[in-house]
Parts: structure tokens; C-alpha cells; sequence
């Protein structure tokens, strides 16, 4: 296991710096920092123009830029931004806690939900339920993230009223200023985390509990379970330790794969909540230009993917012991 | 699936001339995939409904009698039979303007799902066939960008390149066509090793011929389920884009625009909220009901896997 783990993490090592490349010269290539200053009117005099190409090396071509970008990054030093007061690797390390909580908490749900309903589904195939949940599960696979996000957001306002009190936040991370004292701080953060997991976790958990069921139902037709139900193991156990462990199989793999597209749907989800985190970082990025901030974001996520695609694997070799000797 | 043209045009026979004492009516393998697409009944009303969708979008919006972004002299009206989805604060009739989304968020999607499917489908094949470094190669670069989160990356990329809707289309399929890629070699690595294309090598084909004429055609089946299943997720992708503001922008529309236009009026005008959202899922559920019927269709046996 041990060897497999060496294994694996010596491999994301090369795609980790390939895509560290690829993210710069994207950031490079799709953003022109100066453009902001250029269309200033009256225009920024010249020199002001030629010190600002040089903070930002702006002058030098693009590789010998990647690497000491790449040797900076190894100091904690992410380069220079745009807005020249700001250090785009704390905040990026801000932002990133704050987005973490929301993904991870999001991930945890909606995969806690999709096993235990892709299981009921196929152990209750074609009964009412089943079709229930497969509906739900198709409407979330095909809702916009944003649009249910929105509603879901004026639900918790209508809570509220109804409820005389503010019992759900709908806008921002934490309360500003933050409550006194630490548990009134861990509920008033938990509170306001409440609406964005919901939403963030049912448009994964659609798609997820589908393929839960298709594997689970597979795996239940499979004659080692007649087997293992035949010679009068317990239908519990039959289902917990022969059936679901071998049924999780394929869902660790998507579950990896997705994780792009939920940072992707946090994104989304933090712009309708108006959440101080890594979405509101990269759109003010865009907005500004601002090629390192760009870069910077789009390595955070790209190193995110890939350490869950190696977990996944690793997930995977405990699942199943043949992957560990192939 | 072998060459599905040549079967189509041998008549059904049987049906004209019983000369024998039993017949048995043949039917071609496409004869045999419409058939089963028409006995999925998901999937036939999904067409139906879609197909009402198109119509209304390209048919019924043209016709309608106020255009997209013309100002009427009702304000904020509730739907009636005058304005059937409402107005907006200054007075655009909100059908008009939502058939002009669906019209553009559907080009968009359709054109990704297009050229997703003719660059991936290439990619895969070529990979898989040649196998080896080449094939190494080209998926770890198919890998590097599904690690990329769509959405952030289409966002940086549309922000300065984007605006109208083809480019916008060009940037979502630059990002999606490795999940195609991947369908495609994992098909074409099992067609590689059949006897049929053995046979094409021995008879002298070139390997342009064989990946054009026979692993592709032969592939055709799983690749059309995912392009249609890559349709719905590029409605939705282009419409959180332009929710975003990096999709299409105005004074063009799309249906993520007009809900990004809508939510703060979700209270005093839901109507222009609803309407595109309602218009968004119809399109995606139905796509999805379709690819469902068509992979039914196409690949029975996959079917029993997944029931």
C-alpha cells in the first residue's frame, strides 16, 4: 500500500508542474494587466506606463517569467498584483479557507446523501420511492446551480420573516463584526454556511446518487452476492460489507472528476451569497486583469483537483486490493 | 453498428414479395434503434416537448408580435394574455425576450456539443488507435484540462476573448471536448482489436481509412448519447457564464442573462425570474431524457447494467 501510495504521488508531481505552466500562461495570455492603466483618461504619462511593465514583468517573454514566477511560488511568494498593495498569496490562503469549508462541507453532504439514496433506490428498484428519487435526482442534474442557489436564498429571507428572527444568513461567510465568544462564533459561521452547502451539495448530489444506483444495481445482480446470500450470510451484511463496499467503487472515481466542477459551482454559489472567498477572488481577478492574481488562483485549484484525484486513488486501492499489486 | 447507409438501402425484405412459406420481416439495424427509440416513452415525450421548445424559441418568437428589447407602455405587468411571461421595468415584453435567449443560449450549447463531439472524437480516435506514446501524450492533455475547473477557466477566457455567442461557444468546447476524447479512445481501444479492421489492414487501408471509415462509424453510437448529454450540460455551463457576466453580454441576451437581470426582483416581479429558469430546465431535462432513450437505443446492452 505503501509503495502504491510513493507511486502515485510521484506521478502528480510532472502534471502538478505541466499545469502550473499551462495555468500561468493562461493567466499571461488571456489578461492584459496594462490595459486598465492605457484606457485612463487623462492617459498615465510614460514612465508611469514603463515602471508598471517592469513590477509586473511585463518585459521579459514568457518562459524565463514561468520560472521565477515558479521559484517565487516556492518561497510563498505568488507575484506581483495589479493593485500593488495587495499579496495575492494571503489572500489567496484567506480566501481559500473560507471556499474549503464550503466545498468540503458541500462534498461531505452530497456524498453521504447520493450513497444512501442510490442504495434505497436500487434495493427498492421500480417502487415508489425509487421513481421519487430518480425525478428529484434528473430535476437537480438539469437546474441551473445559480438560479436554485437564488431561490433557495429567497426562501431563507421568507424563513426569517416568517420566523421573526434571523435564523438563516443568506448574505456573506461570517457576520462582520464577528460575534463575542468562540461558540457564538462557530454557530454564527455555521449558520451562514447552511444555504450555500444545501445548494452547492443537491446539483452534485443528483448526478452522484444515479451513479450509485447503476453501480449498486450491478453489483446486486452479480452472483458472488447470490453466493454470499445463499450460504445464509445476513441480508444486512450481505449489503454493508459484500455489495456497497464494491458498489463505491465507481462512485470515488466521479466524485474526483467532479471536483473541478464543484469549484466551479462554488463560484457560482458564493457570487449569489456574496461570499468573500476564492469565486470572489478570481471574478475580481478578471475584472482587473490582474494576470498573477489569475495564475495563482488557477494553480490553488489545479493542485486542489489533482491532491483529490490521488486521495481518490488511494481510496481506491483500499477499496479494492487488486488495484494496489497491478 | 456496421456502415448503417448501405444497410438502410437494402429494402426490408419480405414486406413486398412473400414468395416463401414463412417470412420473417428483416429489419436493419437502424430500423431496429428507431424502433427502440420509439418504444422509450421518456424519451418520446421529451423529443415532443423539446421539439415545442424549438418551435416556440425560433417559430413562435419571430412571429410574435413584440420584438426582443422593443419597449411596450406596460411596465412590470404580470403575465396576461397580451404578454404572456410578463414585462420588465421599462417595458420589454418578457416573451419576446426569453424565446431570444432560448434562441441563443440553444445555438450555443448545440454548437459546443458539435464541435466537442468532431475534436474529441478525432482526438480519442487517433490516440487510441496509434496507442503508445502518442496515445500518452495526447490523453494526459485531454486529463490536464478536465483537472481545469470549467467554469473558472471558460470565465477567464471569455472575459477576453468572449461577447458574442460563437466565441462564447468556441471557448466552452475548447474546454469540454477531452471528456468526449476519452469516450471515444475508450471505444475505439476495443474496436481496435476486432477482426474487421484486421481484416480492413490486410485488404492494404491506410490508417486514415481505418480511423475515418471504421472505428469511427463503428463508435458513432456512445459518442452521439454523449454529445446529446454534453448539449444539457453546455446550456447550463453558458447560462452560469453569462450569470457570471462573461457569457454573452448585453445588448444580446441569454437566458442566464435575464435571470442574472431578474434576481433582484425576485420579490416584485418574479415573473422575469421564473420564466428563463423554467425555459433552462425544460431544455436540460429533456436532453437528458433523450440521451437516456438514445444510449437505450444505441448500446441495448448497456442497458441491462444500468436498468
Amino acid at each position: 500500500m505503501l509503495a502504491f501510495a510513493l507511486r502515485r504521488i510521484a506521478v502528480s508531481v510532472p502534471i502538478l508542474i505541466v499545469a502550473a505552466f499551462i495555468t500561468f500562461a493562461l493567466g499571461a495570455a488571456a489578461a492584459d494587466p496594462l490595459a486598465p492603466l492605457l484606457a485612463k483618461n487623462p492617459p498615465a504619462p510614460p514612465n508611469v506606463i514603463a515602471a508598471e511593465t517592469a513590477r509586473l514583468h511585463l518585459d521579459e517573454p514568457l518562459i524565463p517569467r514561468f520560472f521565477s514566477w515558479l521559484g517565487g511560488l516556492l518561497q510563498g511568494d505568488f507575484g506581483p498584483s495589479t493593485t500593488s498593495t495587495l499579496n495575492i498569496g494571503s489572500e489567496l490562503g484567506l480566501r481559500f479557507m473560507v471556499t474549503l469549508r464550503l466545498i468540503a462541507l458541500a462534498m461531505l453532504v452530497a456524498v453521504v446523501l447520493a450513497i444512501v439514496v442510490g442504495v434505497v433506490t436500487a434495493v427498492k428498484q421500480y417502487s415508489i420511492t425509487d421513481y421519487t428519487a430518480t425525478f428529484v435526482g434528473f430535476l437537480f442534474i438539469a437546474m441551473p446551480s445559480f438560479w436554485f442557489a437564488i431561490l433557495l436564498k429567497q426562501g431563507g429571507i421568507e424563513f426569517n420573516l416568517a420566523v421573526g428572527k434571523q435564523v438563516l444568513y443568506t448574505i456573506g461567510a461570517a457576520s462582520v463584526p464577528p460575534p463575542s465568544g468562540a461558540g457564538a462564533v462557530v454557530a454564527d459561521t455555521l449558520g451562514h454556511m447552511i444555504l450555500p452547502t444545501i445548494s452547492l451539495a443537491l446539483i452534485s448530489y443528483a448526478s452522484w446518487s444515479r451513479f450509485q444506483r447503476a453501480s449498486m444495481l450491478e453489483v446486486l445482480n452479480s452472483d458472488y452476492i447470490r453466493l454470499a446470500r445463499s450460504k445464509g450470510l445476513p441480508r444486512n451484511t450481505v449489503m454493508v460489507r459484500h455489495a456497497l463496499r464494491t458498489a463505491l467503487i465507481p462512485l470515488t472515481t466521479v466524485t474526483a472528476l467532479d471536483v473541478a466542477a464543484i469549484i466551479g459551482g462554488a463560484v457560482v454559489t458564493e457570487r449569489v451569497f456574496q461570499w468573500k472567498g476564492m469565486g470572489d477572488f478570481l471574478l475580481t481577478a478578471i475584472v482587473a486583469s490582474d494576470t498573477y492574481a489569475l495564475a495563482g488562483w488557477l494553480l490553488v485549484s489545479a493542485v486542489v483537483v489533482i491532491l483529490f484525484n490521488l486521495l481518490a486513488d488511494l481510496l481506491y486501492a483500499v477499496l479494492d486490493p487488486r488495484i494496489r499489486y497491478a | 453498428m456496421p456502415d448503417t447507409p448501405t444497410v438502410v438501402a437494402t429494402p426490408a425484405a419480405g414486406t413486398t414479395a412473400p414468395d416463401r412459406e414463412f417470412t420473417v420481416e428483416q429489419r436493419s439495424q437502424f430500423q431496429l434503434i428507431r424502433r427502440r427509440f420509439l418504444q422509450h416513452r421518456l424519451a418520446m415525450v421529451s423529443l415532443v416537448v423539446l421539439v415545442v421548445v424549438v418551435l416556440l424559441a425560433y417559430v413562435a418568437g419571430g412571429l410574435w408580435k413584440y420584438a426582443p428589447g422593443q419597449l411596450t407602455r406596460d411596465n412590470s405587468a404580470a403575465p396576461t394574455l397580451d404578454h404572456p411571461f410578463g414585462t420588465d421595468a421599462v417595458g420589454k415584453d418578457q416573451f419576446a425576450q426569453v424565446m431570444r435567449g432560448t434562441r441563443i443560449s440553444l445555438q450555443i450549447s448545440v454548437a459546443v456539443a458539435l464541435l466537442s463531439a468532431i475534436v474529441g472524437t478525432l482526438w480519442g480516435a487517433v490516440a487510441g488507435y496509434f496507442g503508445g506514446l502518442l496515445d500518452n501524450l495526447m490523453m494526459r492533455i485531454a486529463d490536464l484540462i478536465l483537472t481545469l475547473p470549467l467554469l473558472a477557466v471558460a470565465a477567464v477566457l471569455a472575459h477576453f476573448f468572449g461577447g458574442t455567442w460563437y466565441l462564447v461557444a468556441f471557448v466552452i468546447a475548447g474546454l469540454s471536448w477531452a471528456y468526449v476524447s476519452r469516450v471515444a479512445r475508450s471505444v475505439v481501444l476495443s474496436l481496435r482489436e476486432k477482426e474487421f479492421i484486421e481484416a480492413a489492414r490486410a485488404l492494404g487501408a491506410s490508417d486514415a481509412r481505418i480511423i475515418l471509415r471504421h472505428l469511427i462509424p463503428n463508435s458513432l453510437g456512445s459518442i452521439i448519447v454523449n454529445t446529446t448529454l454534453l448539449v444539457a450540460t453546455a446550456i447550463l455551463t453558458e447560462t452560469a457564464l453569462s450569470y457570471l457576466g462573461f457569457g454573452v453580454t448585453a445588448p444580446d441576451t441569454s437566458l442566464g442573462l435575464l435571470i442574472s437581470e431578474a434576481q433582484t426582483a425576485l420579490t416584485t416581479r418574479p415573473w422575469l425570474f421564473y420564466f428563463p429558469g423554467l425555459f433552462i430546465i425544460l431544455i436540460a431535462l429533456t436532453i437528458n431524457f433523450i440521451g437516456d432513450g438514445l444510449r437505450d437505443a444505441l448500446d441495448p446492452q448497456q442497458r441491462k447494467v444500468r436498468q
